[in-house]
């Protein structure tokens, strides 16, 4: 479903990704981790189309179609989905109200007709359970006064409102306590399944008691300098990223 | 003709037989003041930004009789929700009987003149004219100096007015250019309650300067609502002066909306003359194209223990422009003063500017009072944000301004008219948007 080929990107002149290949398959989960200014979420930015991402060389293919040609809307309609590492807060602008935008701007760019009140209301009470989110919550102005878990949560609440085909999550555990994470983790796993994808870009190890990844990537300087199955997210959190370092210098 | 050569001319047609000798000598008054001032220019501190000499080069009609509107003209101006509201019209400035229609016992409507003489003679006398101690320019000066058509406006005491008043000031310009200045006196007894709603209309093409001034005094346990929509035609210019005296203990609540118009200057100033008195004011700026609007509000506090709270919103798009400029003043002995006021502004395009001053001047130790301003771009984090959920950038930008405008428009307390500017902006935010 995803291609990436030789990326190279980077911001304001400065080069941050040097050169990333990356195939994600229908029903796998990738994890990349990585230590701090190794480039992840640039990685997650320049495949949703944030402005000021200047791709310089290679190529990001989705589903057949050049994926860095498109608006980011254009991005989330052919069924890409980032959760925000620090969601943005919007006052005056209801939850409810732009999950609804959300979802119907998207069902039309499907050529799908809009859900009608009720159709809507039954699947956000389902994705509500799920994600163990109140009404109130969504009737309240976009994360504004969310605490950092309730922002989390509602990453993953829109996400399982979207049903994308991919998944991006930018550091969905960050700053989350363990029964936040659970939650987190849970929603992640509901949301799997043969015919979607999740990319998660995490610091830490923790997530991964609970989403089991098919695959796990390391980034360093830019580059996925090592890859392997979940053992390898042990070896990181036993070991440090000191050990990638120490082996990428005797390798040079 | 210089203006004020040619004002002098109306000044000396004005129909003297029906005027009160108080009404007449406030007139002289204020032409003396007028001829010494003449017409403000950027010179004069208080209108740096704001340049009205310039609309004076050009010929005005400056009516003294009513005009006539038919019904249809009304309809195609009428705001919703009027079929329940009281209905007063001002035509080319002058105060319209005739078409007026009063639905609420609480609400007495008379000439200024003849209120100027019999029960409510000393409101007249004690208040008409309080504004230029405020407004020191030769506009305010204008108005005062050439009072003619005006009307009292009285909330019987202790009655709740249950149909809200509407107030158009609408210029007949379809034959010529013409020159209003509408003027009211208005007075809510104690423990009564209005909801004032005011708007500007004009019917033609000619270009109209309108300069009104309406004073607003609030007794003792009284509440008001106050609410100015500005959505007029480019090629009309208006300075329009809302003038609050809270007398005594009372409750006021203003929200301005200015949408349209070539210049618009509002000058809303509130003194608080009653310890324990409550002032919200709200306004939302919106100027698209060449317009320009300018809000300068200024609260009073001349005695202690009375809270006052601004909050000013600005979007420009396109060449527009926008002043604010907040005064609060605290007397030396308005101890306990608590005064807040916010300014924030959203420049949608490179070329629009916005003019944004602060001003507190506290002689009293005792109080809290605080002040902000923000002049930025449209959240561009938030814009990505709704784009990466699938949200196109012109909705995206739509329901981001939507969303800086709420906390301004949940204010306007009257459904109807909140409706009706919700809609107005909204239609504003499909088209314009770049």
């Amino acid at each position: 479903m995803l291609k990436i080929q030789n990326l190279h990107a980077g911001i304001e002149g400065k080069k941050i990704l040097n050169g990333i290949s990356l195939e994600i398959k229908p029903g796998e989960v990738h994890v990349i981790m990585g230590p701090n200014g190794s480039g992840k979420s640039t990685l997650a930015s320049v495949l949703t189309g944030r402005e000021n991402y200047k791709v310089t060389e290679g190529s990001v293919d989705f589903f057949g179609k050049d994926l860095l040609d498109m608006s980011p809307e254009k991005r989330a309609g052919e069924g890409l989905f980032l959760a925000f590492q620090y969601p943005v807060e919007i006052a005056g602008l209801s939850t409810i109200n732009f999950i609804k935008t959300s979802v119907n701007e998207i069902r039309k760019y499907r050529g799908q007709e809009p859900l009608d009140g009720v159709a809507f209301l039954k699947l956000m009470k389902e994705k509500m359970a799920l994600m163990d989110i109140e009404k109130s919550l969504l009737s309240r102005s976009l994360n504004e006064g969310f605490s950092g878990g309730e922002k989390k949560r509602n990453e993953i609440f829109q996400m399982a409102m979207l049903q994308p085909r991919l998944a991006v999550l930018d550091e969905p555990d960050s700053g989350l306590d363990i029964d936040a994470i659970r939650i987190v983790a849970n929603g992640v796993n509901k949301f799997r399944n043969q015919d979607n994808a999740v990319l998660v870009v995490t610091h830490y190890q923790r997530l991964l008691d609970y989403v089991v990844p098919d695959f796990v990537h390391v980034l360093y300087n830019g580059r996925i300098v090592k890859s392997g199955t979940k053992e390898l997210a042990l070896e990181l959190e036993e070991k440090g990223y000191d050990f990638i370092k120490n082996e990428i210098a005797v390798e040079q | 003709m210089n203006i004020i050569e040619y004002f002098k001319k109306s000044f000396e047609q004005l129909p003297s037989e029906n005027g009160s000798d108080g009404i007449i000598s406030l007139r002289e008054s204020a032409f003396n003041a007028f001829s010494k001032m003449g017409i403000p220019t950027v010179k004069h501190e208080e209108w740096r930004y704001t340049r009205i000499s310039g609309l004076f080069n050009k010929e005005y009609e400056f009516p003294l009789l009513p005009d006539n509107i038919s019904e249809k003209d009304l309809n195609a101006l009428r705001l919703p929700g009027s079929e329940q509201a009281n209905e007063l019209f001002f035509v080319n400035g002058v105060f319209s009987f005739s078409l007026s229609v009063i639905r609420s016992a609480a609400l007495i409507v008379l000439p200024l003149e003849e209120a100027a003489t019999n029960e409510y003679k000393d409101i007249v006398a004690k208040n008409l004219g309080h504004s230029s101690n405020y407004l020191k320019d030769g506009i305010n000066a204008l108005n005062t100096a050439l009072v003619h058509g005006a009307v009292f406006i009285h909330i019987k005491k202790g009655e709740i007015t249950e149909h809200p008043v509407y107030i158009y000031n609408i210029t007949d310009a379809r034959s010529t250019n013409i020159f209003s200045q509408p003027r009211s006196l208005v007075h809510i007894s104690e423990h009564a309650q209005v909801q004032i709603v005011e708007t500007y209309t004009s019917i033609g093409l000619g270009e109209s300067f309108t300069n009104q001034v309406m004073e607003i005094i609030v007794e003792k346990d009284a509440m008001v609502e106050y609410f100015k929509i500005q959505n007029d035609a480019p090629h009309t210019n208006q300075v329009s002066s809302t003038h609050f005296r809270q007398v005594g203990k009372s409750y006021i609540h203003t929200v301005l909306i200015s949408l349209n118009g070539g210049i618009v200057r509002n000058n809303l100033n509130v003194v608080l003359e009653a310890a324990h008195c409550e002032a919200h004011l709200y306004g939302l700026y919106f100027p698209t194209g060449q317009s320009h609007i300018d809000n300068h509000t200024l609260v009073d506090n001349v005695k202690p223990d009375c809270l006052s709270n601004q909050l000013y919103k600005g979007i420009l798009n396109d060449n527009a422009s926008a002043v604010f400029n907040g005064k609060i003043f605290v007397q030396p002995n308005a101890q306990k003063t608590n005064a807040y006021q916010s300014n924030k502004n959203v420049l949608l395009s490179n070329s629009a500017i916005v003019n944004a001053k602060p001003q507190l001047e506290i002689f009293a130790d005792d109080v809290k009072c605080s002040h902000g301003c923000t002049v930025g771009r449209l959240n561009e984090e938030g814009l990505f944000y709704l784009q990466s959920r699938g949200i196109p950038e012109k909705k995206a930008k739509s329901l981001l301004v939507h969303a800086f405008a709420i906390d301004i428009l949940e204010h306007i307390k009257l459904e109807p008219i909140r409706m009706y500017v919700e809609q107005l902006i909204s239609e504003r935010l499909e088209f314009n948007i770049a």
